[in-house]
């Protein structure tokens, strides 16, 4: 009896502290983005407590601010060409990788997938050099080539996956009814693959989007997004940056619905 | 036999342009970072040189290697700190919640936040723990302090709460994928036996798990061990970090040989623990057979 009462409650202790600890794990992850977005909404310059009223006027200010609206456009510039990128040299690479026999070819996969383990900051200078080397000059351009290389990996790891699930027996099938080879590719092992495709499309894009190390040492004088926001941080906190910051975190909302949505469709295959 | 069968000139296409990439984009550069740290600084540029005098200062001037053993302290706390708030939430996810609804609800909640600017995370603890921040005002505010206090920021207690809230989330996947894989019935069994619950979780659970674990630590130590972004922004003098001091070499310092020699040790060390990490999960999968 004592014994039984003792376990009951021992599971009920033990249940109380799990629960109390997912509860200040969530707080750590989530009373922040609360805290950003609070203060984008706060009618005063300084970041203190207490508040002291509602205003839209930082998010007026953002969409009045030419130089941020400018490295909003060269973000966009910047993510999607390099997200094209990634898919026009990270599928055939994933391809190769999972069904062609090359001299080199371990060489070769621990080159691309390399960016993927490395600090930003390693693809970042060792670019850098070639660069100078070449006598380019810094700008957008370069910037896009450096986050190809860099999210190369992220494609050719999701779509070898998906490449290894799918069953050779459809190429097989295309091949016995005289397709060529450059038909089954594109006929066949495009479209099963084109979930994996565009769930890593959105995943280097967002990381394109968001990305520092890489175009710290790359950039000119134009700034992307992040760079800009970074370079005014430096300067100061402005309510300004939490404005941008919680429109950043709506997208973001928008992307993580869409690519989960995404996988679902993966799995019900 | 193999499926598919490419002939000759469609395979070559389909590698060029993959291959050339790797060459000129990859191999190149590192190749160049290699060459460069045996180079000689010369003021205002370098010159082409064979010498290791870049990797002795490195390890002979304090300035030097002392970063390296503050980025690897910083890099382990934060390791050790993320392991510690992440394997109890995995666990109770796997095991305790039994909805596999609010189950992967809960575990989206952690995942979520990679997706939300690294940048973004960074600038909020900024905000949060600044003299003149939130966390400092409300403590002003309801007379737990009676003047704002600058322990918070710009040093390596900043650093190791601000790296761990951007880096959580990977070292929560892999733990959590790792204590899905673990049968049921085997929890049972100690169960049976009159094992108690934490007996199986320190007999059963935790050794099964042990490779997600490492695969977790071996991410966030890696990601850390390279930071440069974070102690710019909340890091103070003692925030300093080898990126950091490679950063100021490729700028100000103007020293791209001794630089591209921090870039190489940075990147041994990083690929010794990756390699590591790979023998010593592979060495458990064969134990457990």
């Amino acid at each position: 009896m004592i014994q039984a009462l003792n376990n009951t409650l021992f599971r009920r202790l033990g249940d109380g502290v799990f629960v109390t600890m997912i509860a200040s794990i969530l707080a750590f992850l989530y009373l922040p983005v609360i805290v950003l977005i609070v203060f984008s909404f706060n009618d005063s310059s300084s970041l203190t407590l207490p508040l002291s009223g509602f205003t839209w006027k930082w998010y007026q200010s953002v969409f009045a601010n030419e130089d941020l609206l400018r490295a909003l456009r060269n973000s966009f510039y910047v993510a999607s060409l390099a997200t094209v990128l990634t898919l026009v040299i990270g599928v055939p690479a994933a391809f190769a990788l999972d069904r062609l026999n090359f001299p080199g070819k371990t060489l070769f996969r621990r080159l691309v997938l390399l960016p993927l383990v490395l600090p930003g900051i390693i693809t970042g200078i060792s670019m850098l050099n070639l660069f100078k080397l070449m006598g380019f000059s810094l700008s957008l351009e370069t910037v896009i080539i450096g986050h190809a290389t860099a999210l190369l990996s992220v494609v050719v790891t999701q779509v070898f996956a998906r490449l290894q699930r799918l069953s050779r027996s459809y190429e097989e099938a295309a091949a016995d009814l005289g397709a060529r080879p450059w038909e089954t590719f594109f006929l066949v092992i495009l479209p099963n693959i084109r979930s994996a495709m565009i769930g890593s499309a959105l995943l280097s894009f967002t990381l394109s989007f968001d990305e520092i190390p890489v175009t710290f040492f790359l950039t000119g004088r134009d700034n992307t997004l992040p760079m800009y926001i970074w370079s005014t941080m430096r300067r100061g906190l402005t309510p300004e940056i939490n404005a941008v910051g919680t429109l950043i975190i709506a997208a973001s909302l928008v992307l993580i619905v869409l690519s989960v949505s995404l996988l679902k469709a993966d799995d019900e295959r | 036999m193999k499926g598919f069968r490419l002939d000759r000139l469609p395979g070559l296409a389909v590698l060029s342009a993959p291959l050339v990439w790797a060459v000129l984009f990859l191999f190149i550069p590192y190749l160049i970072i290699f060459t460069y740290s045996f180079w000689l600084k010369k003021y205002p540029t370098f010159i082409p040189a064979f010498q290791f005098g870049n990797y002795a200062q490195i390890f002979a001037d304090p300035q030097y290697y002392q970063v390296l053993l503050r980025t690897g302290k910083i890099a382990l706390m934060v390791t050790a700190l993320s392991l510690l708030l992440a394997y109890p939430f995995a666990y109770f996810l796997v095991f305790k919640v039994k909805s596999s609804r609010v189950r992967s609800l809960l575990y989206m909640a952690v995942i979520a936040p990679l997706w939300v600017s690294y940048l973004l995370r960074a600038y909020i603890w900024k905000t949060i723990l600044g003299s003149e921040g939130v966390l400092n005002s409300f403590l002003v505010w309801t007379g737990i302090l009676s003047a704002p206090t600058d322990l918070l920021l710009y040093n390596q207690f900043s650093m190791v709460v601000t790296l761990t809230y951007i880096f959580i989330p990977f070292m929560v996947m892999p733990i959590f994928t790792a204590l899905e894989k673990i049968p049921r019935n085997l929890v049972e069994a100690a169960g049976d036996l009159g094992v108690t619950p934490w007996g199986a979780l320190a007999k059963v659970i935790w050794p099964l798990s042990l490779p997600g674990v490492i695969a977790g630590a071996t991410f966030t130590f890696c990601l850390t061990f390279g930071d440069f972004i974070a102690p710019m922004l909340v890091g103070g003098p003692d925030g300093v970090m080898i990126a950091n001091v490679i950063t100021s070499q490729y700028g100000a310092a103007l020293n791209w040989p001794l630089g591209s020699a921090l870039a190489v040790v940075l990147l041994i060390i990083v690929l010794i623990i990756i390699e590591l990490s790979d023998r010593l999960q592979r060495k458990d999968r064969i134990g457990l057979g």
